[in-house]
């Protein structure tokens, strides 16, 4: 038996089989997969969304006025070996390392992404003690400034006991 | 625990229809993206950081499966499993298509009712999953959270101050978290609102997308709407935010509902009863037709047009029956498309008429 060929290309065999049924009009398609992406009706197990394409474009700026996209497409990490130029074509990191090779330049990425850069969620308890540590020493400190404006010296001497016995653990 | 049990059932935990607003959320889901310290991300870690990796995180799904709150768990490794195994995972909507299509030194860790699962090698080392029935984001985000703390304490994450869980695409950076809540919406489809509030909802920094892979038009008015950001504002600020929008949303869905059954009600039965004959009776049915018809049904259900014989248990529950992969697991074989049409078609009766 021939392979029936694909409606649109007329060259690679139908794989994809269709019935639509639009206003009552019953319509059969045969396409091959390529083509059937191409329009778009392998919905069911989809074509994966083209994440790495936008941010490519985040990343690069469409390509333009990036400042100092020239230099930092030679950056490369020292320890996975992903360069800058292959993060921006692919919009993958390769390992943790990378979040410092890159610190510059995804600094505009991530405001860009999230509309800011530091993290205010959860800390893991073992990795992240020293992070723990740091956020509520830098919430103490803004507290303090809070009470030293409305004149309240007794808690702001608490406060600062607390600021200190906190750093004493940092170190 | 035996994978096949998930295989071969249609039911999951999300179908129970006692969650909350369950007239138009059928479920909610939380993600936490999470990597190791010291191996390179999947993109760059080769065969042999994959095996590390498993070997690493076999070790530490035995503190997850003695957990009494989350075990017992089973942990398989992709490749293990044949092509419709994993195709009926991903109908399910357990594991990404990318995960299944490609399998080498990737796994799912898996609860046997599917509030759980991990997948491990994925985009990131470890894509913790918690799903639950109805309006319950609170619910999945404490069991992802828990999961994630279990693992924590036997696997060092990569973790720093400034940009929290370290991911390996910078856009779930942060808390490595989304939250999303799937709606049935064929009321704001109907009266033409779905676009505008759609558009409404990207405004606020929140994604929407059909149900059936991300990207594509949404078949049966089922959509996904999850945040897009997870840098800067906690988790529960995230979820907040979310949770407030998806309210605005279900009270939008349900005063459509109101305005079409007060405005063209005898229309509106005429269309749920055609719907409901037609998958009562049909011989051959594709999977679009099915899930279109199924949109139709389930409006007529909540509503109370069809008040008998068919319970929204059966509805969810067919939703995962009818997709290609799950049949051809029933049959016990691979079947052409056009005799997959047609084993849909009776599978839904017998169903319907149980």
């Amino acid at each position: 038996m021939r392979p029936v060929l694909c409606q649109e290309c007329g060259k690679r065999p139908a794989t994809v089989h269709l019935t639509q049924i639009i206003n009552g009009q019953k319509r059969e398609l045969h396409l091959c997969e390529q083509c059937a992406r191409a329009r778009g009706e392998l919905g069911i197990m989809g074509e994966p969304f083209t994440i790495p394409t936008l941010l490519s474009s985040i990343i690069t700026d469409g390509g333009h006025t990036f400042p100092g996209a020239g230099q930092a497409a030679g950056l490369r990490c020292d320890r996975c070996g992903l360069t800058y130029a292959e993060f921006a074509r692919t919009g993958m990191l390769g390992c943790r390392h990378c979040y410092q090779a890159f610190e510059n330049q995804l600094e505009s990425v991530l405001r860009r992404l999230h509309g800011t850069t530091v993290h205010g969620g959860k800390v893991p308890s073992r990795t992240g003690e020293e992070a723990r540590l740091k956020r509520e020493i830098s919430r103490l400190q803004e507290e303090l400034a809070q009470v030293v404006i409305r004149e309240e010296y007794e808690k702001a001497a608490q406060i600062r006991d607390r600021i200190r016995e906190l750093e004493k653990k940092l170190r | 625990m035996n994978l096949d049990d998930v295989l071969y059932n249609s039911h999951s935990c999300w179908m129970d229809p006692s969650g909350p607003d369950s007239d138009v959320v059928l479920s909610a889901r939380v993600r936490l993206a999470r990597n190791l310290e010291d191996v390179p991300f999947p993109s760059r870690m080769g065969e042999e950081g994959a095996q590390r990796v498993l070997r690493m995180v076999e070790r530490a799904v035995e503190d997850l499966d003695r957990d009494p709150q989350l075990g017992p768990v089973g942990m398989f490794r992709l490749d293990d499993l044949g092509a419709l195994d994993r195709q009926v995972l991903v109908e399910k909507h357990l594991i990404s298509p990318n995960h299944a299509q490609q399998p080498r030194g990737r796994a799912i860790i898996l609860r046997q009712d599917e509030s759980l699962c991990i997948m491990v090698n994925e985009e990131d080392h470890l894509r913790i999953q918690s799903l639950a029935p109805g309006m319950q984001l609170d619910e999945a985000w404490r069991m992802a959270q828990a999961a994630d703390d279990v693992l924590e304490g036997r696997l060092n994450y990569a973790f720093c101050q400034r940009r929290g869980y370290l991911t390996t695409c910078p856009t779930n950076v942060g808390t490595g978290m989304r939250g999303s809540v799937m709606m049935h919406l064929p009321g704001l489809a109907m009266v033409g609102q779905a676009r505008q509030v759609f558009s409404a909802l990207g405004k606020l920094g929140l994604a929407v997308r059909g149900l059936y892979g991300e990207g594509s038009e949404a078949h049966g008015n089922i959509f996904q709407i999850s945040n897009q950001t997870s840098l800067g504002p906690s988790e529960e600020e995230i979820l907040r935010n979310l949770k407030a929008v998806s309210a605005q949303v279900i009270a939008h869905e349900r005063n459509a509902r109101r305005a079409l059954l007060s405005q063209t009600r005898i229309q509106l039965e005429d269309r749920v009863w055609r719907a409901y004959g037609l998958l009562l009776h049909a011989r051959v049915i594709s999977s679009e037709e099915a899930i279109r018809l199924w949109s139709d049904v389930r409006l007529g259900v909540d509503l109370g047009i069809i008040s008998e014989g068919i319970s929204t248990e059966t509805l969810n529950e067919l939703l995962v029956a009818t997709r290609p992969g799950f049949i051809q697991k029933v049959v016990g074989r691979e079947l052409e498309p056009s005799q997959r049409d047609a084993e849909r078609a009776a599978l839904i009766r017998h169903r319907l008429r149980r």
